[in-house]
């Protein structure tokens, strides 16, 4: 079976790039199926259920998401290849706009949309800086000039990887997305062993645990505090 | 090919002098050099030898330094290729309809400066077309449709670098979405570009943008405060200088507020090759040829002929008139059946 990880920021449009790819994937004869992961609500698998594509979500909720999928994407592995899928598509918003849960020998695809604005990539950590594979949307609704601006700085952050442009509405560039998906000399069986590309946040402090009060006396454990006297911020 | 190695014995400052794109590369990536300039990058960098420094920032240093050196190599080659290194050319080989008949044509080239109308109904196949082209096909898509650049296989690094995309598009429903004044973001795409001359280009684009709007507009007018006929001028002039895309897709130029003949003559003498999606039979005419697609396969290729052609000036009457029309029912006149005057 081949895994690919895919995530982005909400509403980017990962499900919409993801259904236009399989279109594209299914007509090759290959078995798809998709885990998308989410935080407190998704309807997205019925999207999956609906295109004929076999679906499980998990939601994270009080836990860190991303903390979350690292915890489950074993599992999911297992599934997959119980389920006799060719290809395991992950789904997952990063929502702290840090965090990647990529995983080292597995490919790596990071959606984000040209509306988010073109000071985003810089805004956004590992998970767009170590993806393979970048795909750029609502291309349709934005000047050229934009698009151009919007994926050199892309690349100035991600320079190794392949940046494609997919319209989620129409489809276009979705089967040029499908030819890098899949290997058939690839073979998964588990990622027990396997690494993450980058760590999670170490963070355990009181509101980790359920504190819900304001004021010094209520934080304990890794609390920081904002700089807020006068003098220049460090680099 | 530069390495690792190479750079991270050289200071930020020798580091800035030879590749002047560096510093873009910093600031994208939130490194601020402050008064560090002369240190060597590998000192620079001991900051984040700093377990907890580095898990703050999210940056790996052994991947920020191989993705330095790969933007490096991307850049010098991107700066070092030759203007004659150009597209001139593109041809399509045919492939076959959804139907998987073949297609109805033998090989369809297409020349700088040329203008090619796609044409046929929603959903017909006007959109794989263009992916084909914009992916240089190489029989390796649904419709097995080749696509030659120069006559030649095209290079696969058409399909995924960001700086050098085959394709530019300017379709109807496209905005700016920036805040920003039209020097600012005119500058933005310069820079980004890294052309030399950017004072020139701006003042190039705004005169050609002008040209083409029906009223006029200034470099510190905000870009989201344009007309449709303004924005469309900006784009169309900004696409046709500053974009590097050989090949301009159009889909249909809307017939208010811009000079549309204008326009084309503008994506030519750029020398563009124009591809544009349309059924307004004053641009279908302007252009040397059509492309009819049906049933997801080119089911033939119309050459305009001189009969054809000699309709524009008709058309170009009756679309005056209209215009007139419009002028006066702005002015607040009344219309009357003699203003259609035939």
């Amino acid at each position: 079976m081949n895994l690919v990880t895919v995530s982005g920021p909400p509403s980017s449009g990962k499900t919409a790039v993801i259904l236009k790819t399989i279109d594209s994937l299914k007509k090759r004869g290959l078995e798809v199926g998709v885990v998308k992961f989410d935080c407190l609500y998704t309807d997205d698998d019925i999207l999956y259920e609906k295109a004929g594509v076999k679906v499980k979500k998990g939601l994270s909720g009080s836990l860190c998401p991303d903390h979350y999928f690292v915890s489950n994407i074993e599992e999911v592995t297992q599934w997959g290849i119980k389920e006799g899928l060719d290809l395991l598509i992950t789904e997952s918003a990063g929502l702290c706009n840090r965090c990647s849960p990529y995983v080292k020998s597995i490919t790596a695809v990071c959606v984000i949309d040209n509306l988010s604005g073109i000071n985003t990539p810089k805004k956004i950590g590992p998970m767009l800086k170590s993806s393979d594979i970048v795909i750029i949307t609502k291309g349709d609704i934005v000047s050229q000039a934009e698009r151009e601006v919007f994926a050199s700085r892309v690349n100035q952050v991600n320079p190794g990887a392949s940046i494609m442009h997919i319209n989620g509405l129409t489809g276009q560039g979705a089967y040029e997305l499908s030819t890098l998906l899949y290997d058939e000399k690839v073979e998964i069986k588990t990622l027990v062993g396997e690494k993450l590309r980058f760590s999670m946040p170490s963070a355990l402090c009181s509101y980790c645990l359920g504190e819900t009060r304001i004021g010094e006396s209520y934080q304990m454990g890794n609390v920081r505090k904002i700089d807020m006297s006068d003098k220049k911020g460090e680099k | 090919m530069i390495t690792v190695q190479d750079i991270q014995q050289k200071t930020i400052a020798d580091l800035f002098e030879q590749y002047p794109f560096l510093p873009g590369f910093f600031e994208e990536n939130t490194l601020q050099v402050n008064g560090q300039i002369n240190e060597k990058l590998i000192d620079y960098l001991k900051f984040l030898d700093d377990e907890e420094e580095a898990e703050n920032r999210a940056i790996d240093r052994d991947q920020l330094l191989n993705s330095m050196t790969i933007y490096i190599s991307q850049m010098l080659e991107f700066l070092g290729e030759d203007v004659d290194d150009g597209v001139h050319s593109i041809t399509i080989l045919p492939g076959t309809n959804k139907s998987g008949e073949a297609e109805q044509f033998g090989e369809l080239k297409i020349s700088k400066s040329e203008i090619v109308c796609i044409v046929g109904p929603t959903g017909s196949g006007k959109s794989r077309l263009l992916a084909d082209i914009e992916w240089v096909a190489q029989n390796d898509t649904p419709t097995s449709r080749t696509i030659l650049v120069n006559e030649e296989m095209g290079d696969k690094k058409w399909r995924v670098s960001s700086g050098n995309k085959l394709v530019a598009q300017l379709s109807q429903n496209m905005n700016f979405v920036m805040d920003l004044s039209v020097y600012e973001f005119l500058e933005l795409h310069a820079q980004s570009r890294l052309v030399e001359d950017v004072e020139g280009l701006i003042a190039k684009i705004i005169e050609e943008a002008n040209k083409l709007a029906g009223e006029k507009f200034e470099l510190t007018t905000p870009i989201t405060s344009l007309s449709g006929g303004q924005s469309r001028a900006l784009m169309i002039a900004d696409t046709a200088i500053l974009s590097k895309s050989p090949i301009i897709l159009i889909d249909e130029i809307e017939n208010a507020g811009i000079d549309r003949k204008k326009a084309l003559d503008l994506l030519i003498g750029e020398e563009k090759i124009v591809l544009m999606a349309t059924h307004d039979p004053m641009l279908a005419l302007m252009g040397d040829k059509r492309i009819v697609i049906k049933n997801g396969g080119i089911h033939k290729v119309v050459e305009t002929s001189d009969d054809e052609r000699n309709l524009l000036v008709d058309l170009e009457r009756m679309d005056a008139v209209v215009q007139n029309m419009r002028t006066r029912l702005r002015n607040g006149e009344i219309i009357k059946k003699e203003d259609i005057g035939f």
